[in-house]
């Protein structure tokens, strides 16, 4: 920690560890060969790693899936091990997509107001401290966010939930609950949207604060308000951004386990499917954390394995999505930090009229 | 920010007023402030909300100094007593057992595909695979370590199976963050580094590496509070222990994430209840204090880039 100090030369230029003395080109050196190797390695061990999580999983997953008795893609049938094996993920893939959109749907436009206040609208000493404490909401574990919001957030989120389904009840994703149980998929969401709050601000916050300055001064110059100019150029600038800042939020909800896992009630087994999102359910996240005591037959664990492989699956689109969204469109990827100074702006009146 | 348009009179009667702002737009300005000064509100409600509550209801057993050295051993939900230290020592030794391992891969990973690999084709998969890495969920994580460890090796449930599923995690936070820092090591470093003869690995390990030392640190502390509150791990690779276990390798293992799990359903027993707020203030503490250390140590050790 101490050595830091931009400039520590490198204290002996004579080489005593490894390759011959008098030497002169480095071409071919043994250590640089050798940690070349080793770099090389580590960065072919990532691939690697990606490669067989998807090879374990599906290697894993596949005697079980030619064992299973029902649609594995369209089935909610979850009976996996014994003598019939049924188990379809169908279920699991609706729960998982809605809280996870639903939770989206929450999480983006607040996050682009919160990156939009400290980029723009935040006294400057006050940005960085605001920075800091949303970032730190990723820092609270998700057990903890589960903990309280079961506990302390859930009923007061009862009389939103009332209203909605009082409204909007004829719908049947807003469909009235036959039974008033706090963990609903819809707390999940909610639950789910402040979490992924800090990844999406943090990245918003780095492309608005990289809108030209020429754009925003532009439409300054012209008379438009400080709304105006955010919709106008700052907005416009940072869109593939913030889709590409929802796309990981998204990814990260789908895969939310322990926090959704303490919230959402497990529908009884007899009990009708219910399409609600007042109603309880199970993620594959939430589903596989809650069985892992069942891992005692190869069957068994093959079928929850196989649910894992959907789920990972799922979270690699996703990602793969944004990654490409901010790759074709994004704007400049590296761009230095926002320009501070934009107080001299160049008011030129010019005088020529009759 | 001033904005530029004076709210001067009109100056003549016969030409259209374009000084001002209309009625509308400027009610509209006014609005979107109010909305996103709300927005940044209600998005910190919820922080302080939980801090409160977690501090307010778990301070107490930490300043009993029986909770920093004792495990639960023997201790129901129904008694009060006993400690935190089980659970403490449990995630603190999987943790940097999974430091030890992804640390070196992530620093050596990102000396990769900023000194050798740059702008190859190689380096851009390594680079996507991290994205992906990213965003592989805990649980999935998980499930792949327990179908290597378990499954295809046969092994038990230990500690060091939850320290692999972590490394899965760890690792491409800190090999993004240490490859930004490389990033910003100035090049007349290192060809100043090349002039003197200096072959390119010791170049890297001697001047590259310590320049950026502060920042790779920051990586490596944000991505230890990462893996300290991961539970999924933990609820699928090794049980939990309620005795002292100090050995990854044998027999179930306490951690702070899983003595909450452990107790939350007997919240409305007191003794339970305060164990399980206690536990998880413990937890915030713990993963709190390295996001501040890290940022201590970023501000401190920032490269000034020119």
């Amino acid at each position: 920690m101490s050595s830091t100090d931009g400039t520590a030369p490198p204290d002996r230029p004579t080489d005593r560890s490894t390759g011959p003395k008098l030497d002169l080109g480095p071409v071919g050196h043994l250590g640089d060969r050798l940690f070349a190797g080793l770099a090389r390695g580590s960065g072919g061990l990532v691939v690697a790693i990606v490669a067989f999580v998807g090879i374990f999983l599906l290697a894993l997953a596949i005697p079980a899936l030619a064992d299973n008795n029902s649609s594995f893609l369209f089935s909610r049938i979850w009976e996996p091990g014994g003598e019939t094996p049924r188990f379809g993920i169908a279920a699991l893939f609706y729960t998982t997509l809605v809280s996870s959109i639903i939770a989206m749907v929450i999480a983006v436009p607040i996050a682009v107001g919160v990156a939009l206040f400290t980029t723009y609208y935040s006294p400057k000493r006050l940005a960085a401290p605001v920075s800091h404490a949303i970032d730190l909401l990723a820092a609270v574990p998700s057990i903890i966010y589960g903990l309280w919001a079961i506990i302390f957030f859930a009923p007061i989120l009862r009389p939103v939930i009332d209203g909605l389904s009082s409204a909007l009840g004829w719908l049947p994703l807003f469909e009235k609950p036959a039974t008033d149980n706090l963990g609903v998929v819809f707390t999940a969401s909610v639950v789910l949207a402040i979490m992924i709050l800090p990844v999406v601000t943090a990245i918003s916050r780095e492309i608005f604060a990289q809108t030209p300055i020429t754009h925003r001064e532009g439409a300054l110059a012209l008379g438009a308000t400080r709304w105006e100019m955010i919709r106008m150029a700052v907005l416009p600038y940072g869109r593939s951004g913030v889709v590409s800042a929802s796309m990981l939020g998204l990814g990260r909800a789908l895969g939310e386990t322990v926090a959704v896992l303490i919230i959402l009630s497990v529908p009884n087994g007899n009990d009708p499917w219910d399409s609600s999102i007042f109603a309880g359910g199970e993620t594959f996240a939430s589903k596989i954390a809650n069985n892992a005591a069942e891992f005692d037959s190869p069957e068994k664990t093959g079928a929850y394995i196989a649910a894992g492989l959907v789920l990972f699956v799922v979270t690699f689109l996703v990602n793969s999505a944004a990654r490409l969204i901010v790759a074709r469109s994004g704007p400049g990827n590296r761009r230095p930090r926002r320009n501070r100074r934009a107080g001299t702006n160049p008011a030129q009146t010019e005088g020529a009229a009759t | 920010m001033t904005t530029l348009a004076a709210n001067k009179p009109a100056y003549d009667g016969k030409t259209l007023d374009l000084t001002g702002k209309s009625g509308a737009r400027a009610f509209k300005n006014t609005l979107a402030t109010v909305l996103i000064v709300l927005c940044f509100l209600v998005a910190l409600v919820p922080l302080l909300w939980i801090l409160w509550t977690v501090i307010s209801k778990g301070y107490h057993l930490l300043l009993d100094p029986n909770w920093w050295s004792q495990s639960q051993r023997g201790v129901t939900v129904r008694r009060v007593g006993g400690g935190a230290y089980h659970a403490i020592m449990g995630t603190l030794i999987m943790a940097l057992i999974c430091a030890a391992i992804a640390v070196p891969i992530a620093i050596l990973g990102a000396i990769y595909l900023v000194e050798y690999g740059k702008g190859t084709k190689a380096a851009k998969v390594v680079s996507f695979m991290i994205d992906i890495l990213t965003g592989v969920p805990s649980i999935v994580a998980a499930l792949f370590i327990y179908a290597v460890w378990i499954t295809v090796f046969g092994f038990n449930r230990v500690g060091f199976a939850v320290s692999l599923s972590l490394v899965l995690l760890m690792l491409p936070v800190v090999l993004r963050s240490t490859e930004e820092m490389l990033k910003l090591v100035p090049d007349e470093l290192r060809e100043a580094s090349y002039a003197l003869g200096v072959p390119k690995w010791k170049t890297i390990l001697k001047v590259v590496v310590p320049t950026a030392f502060g920042g790779i640190i920051t990586g490596v502390m944000l991505g230890l509070a990462r893996v300290m509150g991961e539970t999924a791990p933990l609820l699928i690779l090794v049980g939990y222990s309620k005795n002292i276990n100090l050995n990854p390798f044998e027999g179930f293992m306490g951690a702070l994430p899983t003595m909450i799990n452990q107790d939350r359903t007997e919240l409305a027993l007191q003794p339970a209840a305060d164990r399980v707020w206690a536990a998880a203030l413990t937890l915030i503490l713990l993963v709190l204090l390295l996001n501040l250390l890290a940022r201590v140590i970023a501000r401190f050790s920032t490269i000034k880039s020119k």
